[in-house]
């Protein structure tokens, strides 16, 4: 295929997932809305007025980006999860596997589609949470790099669950059991001050810190860790889950018999 | 003549140890109709799978139209459009979008992908349910997108594995009509089948595959020409008893007005009904006991290539 045709390509599994996740908004763009509405309700007025400041910041300041964030990962995974699985699932994934589409174009257009409705929700929960409080932002072109980063790896992250999958029960696992735990864990609610130096230091390997803190950096210019090293691990990342999913794609691993 | 399709010692061995192909040699050539047939499990279907790239091969090679897949995949696949056994289209999705989409996939422009899929949609009569859900289509309706899908971007090579399976007559009818046109036009078909009927009115080459093994590979007219028996059926205008004989043919009686006689390669039936009208028996009409090409296929499963005498 030559340039033109890739492009094509690409632009079609793009609008292709596109148009998915908008037909089916009820069930891929509200729920985050409501939710992260909760939370900010909860978590920021009725909790957080009783915390006190965190991080130099109120309660509300603190967690807001933090909870961005964990829409924006929730829903770039969870996108790239159930298309990509549902047209294994039902087999209309061979539509793409007999074309010429490349490879690496085909994971392009699954990533960007999740990284689409992980900026599409991020931008529904920002808007959202200026209800709530004013937004102050540090340096909006390190803020927006954080979020399309975290969207891509977290798209990737996805994908590789998707390929792995054999049934429904096998996309809502890796979420339940290793997604959650990890947002939660990983300072969107607290400053990495709060814990012990044990699990200060144990906290390091969970790869959402380094998301929340650059992002929060962003918006806020406070971060728990440096953020040139949080940027160079994101990118670490989405380089080992890049060529992974491309390895998982060109062998045919679960795809092709 | 060039080849539209080359294969050379093709084999696969599924994870499960399962040997579906043990080194098959096929040649189709460019313009062919043809037909790939087989029992269940013969290994048709991953044939399909290795050519269009579903199913990934143990070894030997596959060519399509000089191209080596080992070395240009996607080369090879811009010329095959596979129409599958089983819907494998999102339900959800409206019919002119998925093949929209196709087209996407092989790199046409969206205005020719418009152009396309409004061509095509007309000519498998599906225009009228482009902004429809390809969950609400009927199976005829779900067969005949299936093709229009992998028409779409005018590949050189179609490939239908079963096309025909679970469709009514008349539409089968019309299904062949049209691929007759689309070969006619220069495409290239290939197409597996269990309806012999269908490979000897479509087909002009055949192969036979059996336990992951061509065991036949030749024209239709050529292997028809093989037949050492043919049985036919014929109703007859009078009673015959129920142990009525013909000398020099073998008959059987399956009810006194209906006979079957077996008529062997070099007896003619100018012979058969010349002794029929002697003893007065006047036959009102007659037909093949079974489809002359099933008869063969029978025998050469059953007998290898010594039993194609059916």
């Amino acid at each position: 295929m030559n340039g033109q045709e890739i492009l094509t390509a690409f632009l079609t599994i793009l609008i292709k997932e596109v148009r998915r996740f908008t037909r089916i908004w009820a069930q891929t763009l509200l729920p985050p809305a409501i939710t992260m509405v909760l939370y900010f309700v909860i978590f920021g007025r009725l909790i957080g007025s009783r915390i006190g400041p965190m991080g130099g910041f109120d309660y509300i300041q603190f967690v807001v980006p933090g909870l961005i964030m964990m829409a924006v990962i929730n829903n770039s995974y969870a996108n790239v999860v159930s298309s990509f699985f549902g047209a294994k699932f039902q087999h209309h994934i061979e539509e793409l596997l007999v074309s010429p589409t490349p490879n690496w174009v085909i994971l392009l257009g699954f990533t960007a589609g999740g990284v689409a409705r992980g900026l599409c929700v991020g931008l529904i929960v920002t808007v959202l949470s200026l209800f709530f409080t004013r937004l102050h932002v540090q340096d909006i072109g390190l803020t927006v790099l954080v979020v399309l980063l975290t969207s891509v790896l977290f798209s990737l992250a996805g994908f590789i669950n998707a390929v792995f999958a054999d049934n429904f029960d096998d996309i809502s696992i890796i979420p339940t059991f290793v997604l959650t735990p990890l947002t939660y864990l990983g300072g969107v609610f607290y400053s990495m001050d709060l814990l012990s130096p044990f699990w200060r230091a144990l906290a390091h390997l969970n790869p959402i810190l380094y998301m929340v803190n650059a992002f929060r950096y962003g918006l806020l210019g406070v971060s728990d860790i440096r953020v040139d090293f949080a940027l160079a691990m994101i990118v670490l990342f989405i380089v080992v889950a890049w060529f992974y999913s491309l390895y998982l794609l060109e062998s045919g691993k679960r795809l092709r018999q | 003549m060039s080849l539209a399709l080359r294969i050379r010692q093709l084999s696969k061995t599924y994870s499960n140890g399962l040997s579906a192909l043990k080194g098959i040699d096929l040649d189709v050539e460019q313009g062919d109709f043809f037909a790939l047939l087989g029992p269940n499990g013969a290994g048709k279907s991953t044939t399909i799978g290795v050519v269009c790239s579903l199913v990934r091969k143990s070894g030997g090679t596959v060519e399509v139209f000089g191209t080596d897949i080992d070395l240009d995949f996607p080369g090879a696949k811009r010329h095959i459009g596979v129409v599958p056994q089983e819907f494998n289209f999102n339900n959800f999705e409206k019919v002119g979008d998925i093949l929209a989409t196709q087209a996407g996939y092989y790199g046409l422009p969206r205005a020719l992908a418009r152009e396309r899929t409004e061509k095509y949609l007309h000519r498998l009569e599906l225009w009228g349910k482009r902004d429809h859900a390809a969950r609400t289509l009927s199976g005829g309706m779900k067969r005949r997108l299936m093709i229009a899908r992998a028409l779409v971007h005018e590949p050189r090579l179609l490939i239908l594995d079963e096309p025909t399976a679970g469709v009514d007559i008349e539409l089968r009818r019309s299904m062949w009509s049209f691929l007759q046109e689309l070969n006619a036009a220069g495409t290239t078909i290939i197409l597996t089948t269990h309806y012999l009927e269908e490979a000897e009115r479509l087909c002009r080459n055949i192969a036979i595959i059996d336990d992951g093994r061509i065991i036949e590979n030749t024209g239709v007219k050529q292997l028809l020409r093989q037949m050492q028996v043919e049985t036919f059926v014929l109703d007859l205008g009078a009673d015959v008893a129920s142990d009525f004989a013909l000398e020099g043919y073998a008959t059987r009686v399956t009810d006194p007005r209906t006979l079957e006689v077996a008529v062997q390669k070099g007896q003619s039936l100018n012979g058969l009904f010349e002794l029929l009208t002697e003893r007065g028996l006047p036959v009102t009409s007659m037909r093949n006991k079974a489809n002359r090409l099933e008869e063969l296929f029978v025998g050469l499963l059953q007998h290898g290539k010594g039993g194609a005498a059916a």
